[in-house]
């Protein structure tokens, strides 16, 4: 049985917002609980880094 | 275990070792007599290593104010020539678990703080801390005070530490941490709490009076006399976090003034560096930005065991001296954390709700964030020969430790 | 009663600090007393006082710090003092959230989080978002351009660990009355929906809004869910879900025809879906597809909606939406206005969905559509920026969007075309729509109207009349306000319909052959 899925449906959301700020904002005014991640590339877009960091970390 | 469960899990001992460091000054003597390895006419310095030809004008200018100070040749010329001949063994401080502020030199007859790390009885050293010849500066007035530090204040301190057993530092780590002291740069609280110590401790050790006044007067003067036993800690307490096996906490971060290097617990004794940055300062009268050497210096061992910059928001009496707003500096404190692996138990920033420093410094997350260690420091002119010319903020180069990275992945991840 | 205690040496602290420490610890149940102080001979003897006594504390400096438990049991002394690192770290900072720049940064700030929104770029969202299913996340993944292996890795993945990943490239959802990415302010109830389409969902859910019902749940899925590389993944899940849900009544799925496999596996899970089932794939007739009794075909959104609603039985109603007589009185006299030269349709969406509707319901009625993204490949347009007799423009689409905002953002694109379509002689009607509801344009109406009032102009001084038909999409509660929205279009003499089908079928009312 999908658990999660019910969970995510039944309680209410906690959610962590990657990007879009106006997407946090609709969230929060909508009374939900949501923070917002100014994200950023990892390891500045170094794909040689992205790809080793993939495995260490 | 897969690698990454082993990496947290050496990364966790790593820091272990980190926060357990217990350190005590035990003694004040001759470099030559107590630094492993350190001996005939060497002169070790700060940073990775480096030939006297790429040193920078400071740390060559140091070098000949040793060379000088030690009696080995009467003029600069005639040290410099000597120098360029090679007569002297030139090797970073590092390599013999010693320190030293700006150019770092180091030379046998110059006294050391000498702090042992008693949690795994380890021992390290820094330099005496002065405001012109670790510049660059080698004039005779300029060397004047290396030779009061070996003939007057650092036989006081010996033979009144001898007779004290030693003094126990984390405790006044912890109270100058709490006082506004970030241990880089500000160590108002910290001499302040030390020169306490010391003054009843010399006047208890029946010192004559011709050497304990000028050495009272000397305690209580130096504003900055803490740097030097605070990066013997530094070094003391990173050292035993050296060679865990797997970790990818960093060890050490130095600079010369031409390259930046760090050290990393699971890849040892191999230095990762790349140019030394600029310091983005404020400057004494008289000088500018242009005047500026490269970043340089042991010093930011500080920030390796996550003193320095990493605690400045908890010290923003710094900030007439390095520049920036309150609010900077909690933010470049809160930043450290991204790249860190934990919080230490008993170094603590009132400012932040008594939050321990941030301590373990992780190349992946480095690398991961592109948040660079940010390191508060002295900046020294460009040229043999000037003192202290200013101060700033500078991040440690991304380069170092993108390559220490790509080294972890050819060592574990075959 | 039992007293014990545990020093620490050199471990300077605060006394203010540390008086913080002790008053938590007494309020610890079974706690009578305790003492948290620095061993200095003046608290040693405090501590005498009380009746804590022993060789350590004797012998212990004034850099060394002493608790001391006096508890009800020795059970609540041991657990106090073992737990005392805990207490000496849980004074931890409560300042101001700092700059959060990872996804680890937030799952710090909300380890309790139960859903991540992706909108950074697709090449990344593989990463973060296995990241995300690591921590337990659900995920919706506004983001386009992720490799579809990567798609299906992370719904794989994702299904391994009973999460939901709606996405990549979904643009709503609505969890019990929460509206993500561009979602419309429904009321709660009955109706489920499922979807790989944003616009479809939104649809769907204002009119169950507007014909007053609502929404239990509205699950995006992303584009490509029912491809046949990715098996509809999502949907089944969402499926799983709803059917299990008790406040779903009936379950509305609006999407595309998927790809064969994936239609035949579909079907196979509605057979035995025991819960009544509205299908709407736009583009395609599904009429001859078995899906079991549960199974009702709509052929439009809005079909599906009246379905949908007949499920629950509430209201007798018709049984596919048809125009008014009134609109179809309408409908014939616009027409006798056009100058002769008057004769094709241009349609320009800022959602794809309506694009794909209308060109299907003018096909059913015979009409031949010219498209950027055609519901059938001969009739691609071979530039979208040309127009070729009746021609359906996605300004959404890649062409349009590649470096610029959406048309559901910004007006800017949708409004040079209508400029350049009143500058066509053959033209006699623009379709439009109007999409409101969270993260559209505030004003989607007032982003165009200039362009509107403008091109009726230029049609008027060199041909004629120029009809605009347009639909809204959106409901009363939504941040846009609806009426406003409306009004301004009528006073532009726009014709304005509540859903693309009618306005659609106006149109077709307008061009059906004589």
């Amino acid at each position: 049985m999908p658990d999660k899925i019910e969970e995510l449906l039944r309680e209410p959301l906690v959610v962590i917002n990657l990007g879009l700020k106006g997407f946090a904002a609709s969230l929060e005014k909508q009374e939900v609980e949501v923070i917002q991640v100014d994200w950023i590339p990892p390891a500045g877009g170094d794909e040689e880094m992205i790809d080793l960091l993939d495995k260490l970390l | 275990m897969d690698i990454k469960q082993k990496i947290e899990k050496a990364n966790k001992e790593a820091v272990r070792r980190l926060t357990s460091g217990d350190p005590v000054l035990i003694d004040v003597a001759p470099a030559g007599e107590v630094i492993p390895g350190l001996e005939g006419k060497m002169i070790t310095h700060s940073g990775p290593p480096i030939e006297w030809g790429h040193m920078c004008g400071a740390q060559q200018g140091a070098i000949i104010g040793m060379v000088i100070y030690e009696g080995w040749a009467e003029s600069p010329k005639e040290a410099r020539a000597k120098l360029e001949k090679g007569e002297f063994q030139l090797e970073p401080n590092h390599h013999h678990h010693a320190v030293g502020p700006m150019a770092g030199t180091i030379s046998p007859s110059a006294p050391v703080w000498v702090v042992e790390n008693r949690a795994f009885g380890n021992r390290a050293f820094c330099r005496q801390v002065e405001g012109r010849q670790q510049f660059g500066e080698y004039s005779q007035d300029a060397l004047e005070s290396l030779r009061l530090w070996r003939d007057v204040w650092a036989p006081t301190l010996q033979e009144t530490l001898q007779k004290m057993g030693g003094l126990e530092l984390n405790p006044i780590i912890i109270q100058a941490l709490q006082m506004g002291d970030e241990l880089h740069n500000r160590h108002s609280a910290s001499s302040s709490l030390f020169a306490n110590k010391m003054a009843v401790a010399i006047s208890e050790a029946d010192i004559p009076k011709e050497r304990a006044l000028p050495t009272l007067k000397y305690l209580a003067g130096h504003n900055l006399l803490f740097l030097g036993l605070a990066m013997a800690c530094g070094k003391a307490i990173t050292d035993p976090a050296g060679d865990v096996e797997y970790s990818t906490v960093v060890t050490a971060m130095t600079r010369n003034g031409t390259d930046f290097g760090i050290r990393v617990s699971g890849l040892g004794d191999e230095w990762f560096t790349a140019p030394a940055p600029v310091v983005d300062g404020l400057f004494l009268p008289g000088y500018s930005d242009d005047d500026a050497g490269l970043d340089m210096g042991d010093s930011a061992i500080a920030e390796t065991v996550g003193w320095g910059a990493f605690t400045i928001g908890g010290a923003p009496g710094i900030l007439t001296l390095v520049g920036g707003t309150p609010e900077d500096a909690l933010e470049y404190t809160r930043e450290m954390r991204k790249i860190t692996t934990s919080t230490h138990p008993i170094y603590r920033m009132p400012a932040f709700g008594f939050a321990g420093t941030s301590v373990g410094i992780d190349i992946r997350k480095v690398v991961q964030t592109n948040i660079s260690p940010i390191i508060d420091t002295a900046i020294a002119h460009k040229d043999p020969g000037y003192p202290i010319i200013g101060a700033g903020l500078v991040r440690a180069p991304i380069e170092c430790f993108k390559q220490a990275l790509i080294a972890f992945g050819q060592k574990y991840n075959t | 009663m039992a007293a014990g205690f545990v020093i620490r040496k050199n471990q300077y602290y605060d006394s203010v600090f540390l008086m913080g420490v002790n008053k938590r610890l007494s309020q610890t149940k079974g706690v009578l007393q305790t003492a948290v102080l620095m061993a200095s001979e003046k608290n040693k003897q405090l501590l005498a006082d009380i009746g804590i006594q022993g060789d350590q504390i004797v012998t212990a400096k004034p850099n060394d710090l002493i608790v001391a438990v006096i508890g009800e049991t020795s059970q609540v002394v041991d657990s106090v003092l073992q737990g005392i690192d805990q207490a000496l770290l849980a004074l931890e900072e409560k300042g101001p959230a700092s700059h959060l720049q990872t996804l680890e940064d937030g799952l710090v700030e909300k380890p309790n989080a139960n859903l991540a929104v992706l909108t950074i770029p697709g090449e990344y969202v593989f990463r973060e978002a296995s990241k995300a299913l690591e921590a337990g996340l659900n995920l919706f993944i506004f983001s386009s351009n992720v490799p579809i292996e990567e798609e299906r890795k992370l719904k794989e993945l994702a299904a391994d660990k009973n999460l939901l990943v709606m996405g990549p490239d979904c643009g709503t959802s609505i969890l019990g009355g929460v509206g993500i990415g561009f979602a419309n302010v429904v009321n709660r109830g009955l109706f489920g929906a499922i979807g790989p389409s944003g616009t479809g969902l939104q649809e769907f859910t204002s009119q169950i809004h507007n014909a007053g019902y609502g929404i239990s749940h509205a699950i995006g899925t992303g584009s490509r869910d029912l491809s046949d590389e990715i098996g509809g993944i999502t949907t089944i899940q969402a499926l799983d879900t709803l059917e299990a849900d008790p406040q779903t009544k009936v379950v509305s799925i609006i999407a595309k025809p998927p790809g064969g496999k994936t239609l035949e596996r579909l079907l196979a899970r509605l057979k035995i879906c025991s819960k009544p089932i509205v299908g709407c794939f736009l583009g395609a007739r599904m009429d001859s597809f078995e899906g079991g009794d549960a199974l009702t075909w709509a052929p439009t959104i809005d079909d599906a909606v009246l379905a949908a609603i007949q499920h629950v039985g509430e209201k007798p109603t018709v049984a596919r939406i048809e125009l008014t007589k009134q609109e179809r009185e309408l409908a014939a006299k616009s027409r006798a206005d056009w100058a002769p030269g008057q004769r094709f349709l241009r349609g320009l969406f800022a959602g794809g969905t309506f694009c794909y509707q209308s060109q299907q319901i003018l096909g059913e009625a015979g009409i031949v559509v010219h498209s950027n993204t055609p519901l059938n490949p001969q009739t691609k347009l071979t530039n979208p920026d040309r127009s070729s007799e009746h021609t359906m423009i996605d300004m959404g689409d890649e062409f349009y969007t590649q470096g610029r905002p959406h048309p559901m953002i910004d007006g800017t694109m949708r409004r040079l075309r209508i400029l350049s379509e009143s500058r066509d002689p053959s033209v006699a009607v623009l379709l439009l729509d109007f999409i409101l509801g969270y993260n559209a344009s505030m004003d989607p109406v007032g982003d165009v109207l200039d362009a509107i009032m403008e091109a009726k102009q230029t049609m008027r001084q060199q041909t004629g009349e120029l009809m605009i038909v347009a639909s809204i999409c959106g409901t009363k509660e939504d941040p846009q306000e609806l009426d406003l929205q409306v009004k301004l279009l009528r006073e532009a003499g726009v014709i304005v319909f509540q859903s693309n089908a009618k306005a659609t079928l106006f149109c077709c009312e307008l061009f059906k052959p004589a």
